[in-house]
């Protein structure tokens, strides 16, 4: 289990911010940090790692203490917590191959496959080249084995697929499904993306401004909790236009732009960029194979 | 005998360069990750020797290490050592002189390393020092080399802070720039043009291998 509740000052582009978050999660959990930029996700990534020396609090990973600021101040070095951490430009070392980089992280550990590890994230052909020589899905593919290949008590993942277009995303996320099922990890997630958060965790925390606002199951926390439809999806407005005495909308399903007309009191209450949920309770679709 | 100033001249640029680049690492390092309020001292004293005269650095130098200052004095008592008029006190100069060359590289190859990769070394448990070693310097190769051939270099063109401090004693301190100086004013003008070729030719080598390999004009031996 992993108990958090810090404070920091943090100094963000948009000026001064406190962080201050506190909540607990479960062993094995996938847990997505959800929140606009400069939200201080990834600051609480950092504080969780050692990076970052948070002003107050206390932080215990399975029981351990890695951070308190009294009784007696305790700050575990980053070096001592052994936090597997996928970053946002995957921080790959170019100089060594993908094995060399496995190897690396692997240090003395004994009993890690990193064969199997290679060959999970389909790195097998790949373990001879220098990050350089890859596209971006197999580097995110090679950061992700690195993480694992030091066999980390958490696992952190810093936005780790913003940078890649939809197709190599999908096939990621399915990747790190799989590896989080193989070794149970407790994985924290960052991630603006609802459809990712979705798709991969058990839980969402969302973080505005510093501050924990929401958390729940991703399908309670995005879609409202009072609807109880057979069929509903979110979507975000891209744009919407009043056309005669109705309304025409650009919406964003997953990866999907749709248009959708509203009526004169729907559309009025929608403005663009808001996320919005669609709902039918007498949904009847027609349905042919792609 | 003819070639002992460039025996010389080569076995001061080797021990400075060697000693230069263990200083300039460790140096650089902390230059490169500090955020101490010392930082800018630091960093316009190692660039000092860029602007400043090689006599303002010589005269210091004799002042505090003459043995006829408690200082020097001290120094050969206790220890035995005698940095002026010898080899160990070109040494050092040369150090010190050629410290801007060095360390200039090398810390803004290590600025330029996106931090990530440091941190994601210490959070697979490794040290400061195993990352240095093993994650930034080999990234910085063409850095190191940069700062090693300009020291190298640097330190076989020195003249005046070696004629300061080092004065012209044969097979001690007279070293090929000092020869020059030496052959000329005896109007010796085939030994000064010896010495002054054979310094023309080696700096050029050293210097077009150095743009060659960053230009990558051609294939460096460690790749």
């Amino acid at each position: 289990m992993i108990d958090i509740q810090v404070q920091k000052k943090l100094d963000s582009p948009s000026g001064n911010m406190v962080l201050d978050v506190g909540f607990t999660i479960e062993e094995g959990q996938m847990v997505a940090l959800f929140g606009e930029s400069g939200a201080g996700k990834t600051s609480l990534l950092r504080i969780l790692s050692g990076l970052l020396q948070p002003d107050k609090g206390r932080i215990s990973v399975h029981e351990r203490i890695w951070f308190q600021s009294q009784p007696k101040v305790i700050n575990l070095k980053p070096q001592e917590r052994n936090v597997g951490f996928v970053f946002q430009d995957y921080a790959l070392f170019p100089h060594m191959t993908v094995l060399e980089n496995l190897q690396f992280a692997a240090g003395t550990r004994k009993n890690v496959n990193l064969q199997h590890l290679l060959e999970l994230n389909e790195l097998g052909d790949l373990k001879h080249k220098k990050p350089k020589n890859l596209s971006g899905g197999q580097q995110q593919r090679v950061a992700l084995a690195r993480a694992l290949a030091q066999q980390p008590n958490i696992l952190l993942l810093d936005e780790p697929l913003s940078a890649l277009d939809d197709n190599i995303r999908r096939k990621l996320q399915r990747h790190l499904l799989e590896a989080h099922k193989e070794y149970k990890l407790t994985t924290i997630l960052v991630s603006h993306n609802i459809e990712e958060i979705i798709k991969l965790s058990d839980w969402v925390i969302e973080l505005h401004h510093g501050k924990t606002v929401e958390q729940g199951h991703p399908h309670q926390l995005f879609a409202s909790k009072e609807i109880s439809e057979d069929f509903k999806v979110t979507a975000e407005v891209l744009s919407i236009e009043s056309s005669g005495n109705s309304f025409v909308a650009q919406l964003l399903v997953q990866n999907h732009v749709l248009k959708m007309s509203f009526s004169q009191k729907q559309g009025k209450s929608i403005q663009k960029g808001d996320r919005i949920v669609l709902a039918s309770n007498d949904f009847k679709p027609n349905v042919y194979k792609e | 005998m003819i070639w002992d100033p460039l025996v010389l001249t080569l076995k001061l640029a080797l021990v400075t360069t060697f000693l230069l680049l263990v200083i300039s690492i460790l140096l650089a390092s902390w230059l490169a990750q500090t955020r101490s309020k010392l930082k800018p001292v630091i960093e316009t004293l190692v660039s000092m020797p860029l602007v400043l005269p090689p006599t303002v650095l010589g005269f210091y130098f004799l002042v505090a290490f003459s043995p006829g200052n408690a200082f020097g004095n001290w120094l050969n008592d206790w220890f035995g050592i005698k940095l002026v008029f010898s080899f160990p006190g070109l040494v050092l100069a040369s150090i010190l002189y050629s410290l801007p060359f060095m360390v200039h590289p090398i810390q803004s190859g290590l600025s330029s390393i996106s931090p990530s990769l440091k941190e994601a070394s210490y959070l697979m448990g490794k040290s400061k020092w195993e990352t240095l070693t093993k994650v930034l310097l080999p990234n910085i190769k063409p850095a190191v080399l940069t700062g090693i051939v300009l020291a190298f270099a640097h330190t076989i063109g020195e003249f005046g802070v070696v004629l300061m401090i080092g004065g012209n004693i044969p097979e001690v301190t007279k070293v090929a720039s000092i020869a020059i100086y030496d052959e000329v004013e005896a109007l010796n003008y085939e030994a000064a043009n010896f010495y002054s070729a054979i310094l023309f030719i080696t700096t050029f080598a050293i210097l077009l291998s150095v743009y060659l390999i960053n230009g990558r004009y051609i294939k460096p031996f460690w790749k």
